[in-house]
């Protein structure tokens, strides 16, 4: 398998709070890697180094086999690397085919035309498609603030499949879900992430998620990776079932995890 | 080396009127995170009641300075406090939560009346009150001359600014403020009472700024569009300086008030010019001016 | 290319006023000229607001605009109406693009103030500029059109029909633009700037070409007064000046742009009248209209066309 994403000794400190500490991964096109920890355990950390949001303080980061680092969230886009966010990131007060339709404008380099509408009938067409296919089609022409939590979540992962990403971050996916709709909500993710031949790094809480979809576990604790391997063999390790799964410790957030 | 003095004290004289204009205007930014743009306005007010009240006592006769200053005095923070208090629970109230763009529309919009209510009370021409500056005197250095009331206007602006650092960081309201600062909802939960902390800052901070109109009601003709004119140097003061930020606006006043009697020694064609000029250097270098906290982006 | 709707009743509009305006008394032409002058200006605060942005200091390219006519005709000896409002979107474009620079740096309240202090230091450079007339501004030169001269009483007219093509090409224009993938991105950005970024959108790119753009169209704007009025001043750069053109914007609202229209226009009439009956009120009532708006319609008076429209149907 090729490799996609590669980091060496990438740490990032606040001050003096270690917030990451040496994280070495190497992920493979097309797997489906989960990426768990306790609250402030350096995993938003990781992802916001990946995704350009955040400057690591040492290391390295390499996609696709070209290094990335210090790259912002605009080239990393444009080299194929998306993500979503916890706290879906969206344009509250436009209507969804909209937000789409700006996605899909700026995939196409097209982000600057001033006398084109932005509603061209083939966004408006690929726009339907994935609204069909995240199964939230009933939203097209109300404006975001009117969709509940779980719709939103899948509108902001929608948004950054548009961009037509090799790997795909999923922050949190179901978080602030209700359980009853957490699984409708991943079959659909990962029905559209199978299609689309992705790369996905995918930050969860709930282990029944992690262990339905994905299938590697990097488990952090105190801003280190501290076992990384097969879910089966991820779970059943004692030092991650003491830090990680054993008790859900919802420690306040330190780190911007928000 | 005339000029260098000329320049070393003007600048000073007019860096302490300027921090004595911010100075209000800061302080309800740094706190409630509204930029006042009627603060000019409270300005005029202030230089409006001290001239009618100081017109008033010299022509009852009067001749005491003391008792003139004493009438500044009063007079300026009776108005700056009341319309404070009005602005602040009559209108402001209504609106918090609301972004601080849209903040700065409101007191926009307070600016324009106050502005008419000004001239409808006392009519559009000019007062004078020029009486407590003559009276001071003046002294030489050299041969350059200066007033012994602006030299009070200096002390007046130490005063305020230290009686300000010590409100702020000496004592207990200070940091119940610089609770409300750093984060607003978690002293809420924690029982502060923050629309009465509210209200007390605004008060204060219009009080300040009528206060600085009261003082230099003596030194200038009081007319219509002086507030109007003072707010955009208050705000160049404060932005160079660090919106919210009492040191800033200090460090922002001596800055311009340099910069500004460097100009009318030297280039006095360019005295507006380089008062927005040093502002708008100092932000090509430091966006949030020299004092000021980058606002941090969220995700 | 097919007209729309928006389309075809902006030119009816633009036919209809040039018209009537044959059989108007002169001071209606001329309201009107200075109507659609400033709606152009007011379109610029729009265009920015629509960005989340709001500018106290859009009077800086209004009075290029103006000044640009006064002094091309005074010094370049140029006495073409278009050509001088040519110049002016020359001069202001460039201006601009360097202020952009430093100006898609900053939102919000920063905006704001920078923008107020920009076209305070041109206030001030004006009026110490004792050759050009200092607070008193000076005339503007007599100005031809396309090899026309207007002849007595002819100027205001030949004025109007000028702004009113200006504008009517300016609106159609900007009524696709707002549609566009770029006038997109600006509400985008005033939404959510994280978003845009992460959808490879340069937000710094997208305000730069608005900030722009709004400056040049407020510059033909300022440049339609001069003709209009035959004067410019330094007031034009004043901070009050640009205040209006907020105070215009937020009273039309963003979602139209026929709106800064119907508010200029609402505006122009009204402070003719008000300036008279009641001199020492007109700020006073501009403060009051301005905070019932904000609490009673947020976003402006075409929301009770729209809201008409949804209630019909």
């Amino acid at each position: 398998m090729t490799e996609i994403l590669r980091t060496e000794g990438l740490s990032r400190y606040f001050g003096a709070v270690t917030a990451a500490e040496d994280i070495n991964v190497t992920i493979s096109e097309g797997e489906i890697v989960g990426v768990i920890g306790a609250n402030g355990a350096g995993k938003t950390t990781f992802i916001n180094m990946v995704t350009g949001y955040l400057p690591p303080s040492q290391g390295t980061i390499a996609f696709d086999g070209s290094p990335i680092k210090g790259m912002g969230p605009r080239k990393l886009m444009r080299k194929g690397l998306a993500r979503s966010f916890q706290i879906p990131q969206l344009f509250l007060e436009l209507p969804v085919i909209d937000n789409l339709a700006i996605a899909l404008s700026a995939a196409e380099h097209r982000q600057f035309q001033m006398i084109r509408p932005v509603r061209t009938p083939e966004r408006i067409k690929a726009a339907d498609e994935i609204l069909e296919q995240m199964n939230i089609n009933h939203y097209r022409d109300e404006m975001v603030t009117a969709m509940p939590q779980g719709a939103r979540k899948l509108l902001d992962i929608a948004i950054a499949m548009l961009g037509n990403p090799r790997m795909l971050l999923l922050d949190e996916p179901t978080s602030g879900v209700s359980m009853e709709e957490k699984y409708t909500l991943m079959d659909t993710v990962m029905e559209a992430v199978r299609q689309r031949g992705l790369t996905v790094l995918f930050v969860e809480h709930d282990m029944e998620i992690v262990q339905r979809y994905v299938s590697r576990i990097l488990a952090f604790a105190s801003g280190e990776v501290i076992k990384d391997g097969p879910v089966d063999e991820v779970l059943a390790d004692a030092k991650v079932q003491e830090l990680v799964t054993g008790k859900h410790h919802r420690t306040p957030e330190k780190e911007g995890d928000a | 080396m005339l000029t260098v003095w000329a320049i070393l004290i003007d600048g000073f004289i007019y860096a302490s009127w300027l921090f004595l204009v911010a100075a209000g205007l800061t302080v309800i930014y740094g706190v409630m995170r509204i930029l006042n743009m009627a603060h000019g306005s409270l300005y005029a007010l202030g230089a409006y009641a001290a001239a009618s009240a100081l017109g008033w006592y010299y022509a009852q006769g009067g001749d005491q300075l003391w008792i003139a200053f004493a009438i500044i005095a009063v007079s300026a923070i009776l108005i700056g406090a009341i319309s404070g208090l009005i602005i602040e629970r009559g209108l402001l109230r209504l609106m918090y939560g609301r972004d601080e763009i849209l903040m700065l529309i409101i007191t926009f919009a307070v600016l324009l009346i106050l502005e008419d209510v000004m001239k409808l009370v006392w009519g559009t021409t000019p007062y004078f009150a020029w009486q407590p500056y003559a009276a001071m005197g003046r002294f030489n250095i050299d041969v350059l001359t200066v007033s012994q009331y602006d030299l009070l206007v200096m002390a007046l602006s130490v005063v305020i600014g230290l009686g300000l650092w010590f409100w702020l960081e000496r004592t207990n309201m200070g940091k119940i403020l610089r609770s409300i600062i750093h984060d607003r909802e978690v002293s809420e939960a924690m029982g502060v009472n923050v629309r009465r902390m509210f209200t007390i800052t605004f008060m204060i901070g219009a009080t300040l700024g009528a206060i600085a109109g009261g003082v230099t009601a003596p030194i200038i003709s009081v007319v219509p569009g002086i507030g109007v004119e003072v707010i955009v140097l208050a705000f160049a003061v404060v932005v160079t300086g660090g919106l919210g930020s009492i040191t800033g606006a200090a460090v922002g006043a001596v800055i311009v008030g340099l910069a500004r009697a460097t100009s009318i020694h030297t280039m006095p064609e360019l005295e507006l010019f380089i008062i927005y000029a040093v502002m708008a250097t100092v932000l090509v270098f430091r966006p949030h001016g020299l004092f000021g906290l980058a606002a941090a982006r969220k995700i | 290319m097919k007209l729309e709707r928006t389309e075809l009743s902006l030119i009816g509009v633009a036919i209809a006023i040039a018209i009537l305006a044959q059989f108007s008394p002169n001071w209606l032409v001329f309201t009107l000229t200075l109507a659609i002058s400033t709606a152009l200006v007011v379109m610029g605060v729009v265009m920015l607001m629509r960005a989340g942005l709001v500018s106290f200091g859009q009077g800086l390219f209004y009075c290029l605009g103006g000044y640009a006519v006064g002094l091309g005709g005074r010094f370049l000896g140029i006495t073409d109406a278009l050509v001088l409002v040519g110049l002016g979107v020359v001069v202001t474009t460039v201006v601009a693009m360097i202020l952009g620079l430093l100006m898609t740096r900053y939102r919000e309240i920063f905006f704001a103030m920078l923008s107020l202090a920009f076209s305070m230091i041109l206030y001030g450079i004006l009026v110490k500029s004792h050759g050009l007339g200092s607070t008193d501004g000076f005339g503007v030169v007599d100005w031809t059109l396309l090899g026309f001269t207007p002849g007595d009483g002819q100027a205001t007219t030949t004025a109007l029909m000028l702004a009113l093509v200006l504008a009517l090409a300016i609106a159609l224009f900007l009524n696709r633009y707002f549609k566009s993938s770029i006038g997109l991105a600006c509400e985008a950005i005033r939404e959510n700037e994280v978003r845009v970024e992460y959808m490879g959108i340069s937000h710094r790119k997208v305000l730069y070409i608005n900030y722009v753009l709004a400056a040049a169209v407020g510059s033909v704007g300022g440049s339609m007064t001069a003709l209009a009025a035959g004067h410019v001043d330094p007031t034009m750069a004043y901070w009050t000046i640009s205040g209006e053109f907020v105070f215009i914007a937020i009273l039309g609202g963003t979602g139209h742009v026929a709106a800064p229209f119907i508010a200029a226009l609402i505006f122009t009439l009204v402070r003719t009248y008000a300036v008279e009956l009641a001199p020492n009120a007109w700020q006073m009532i501009l403060g009051i209209v301005l905070l019932l708006i904000i609490l009673f319609l947020p976003k402006g008076i075409w929301s009770l066309f729209t809201r008409k429209k949804g209630a019909a149907s």
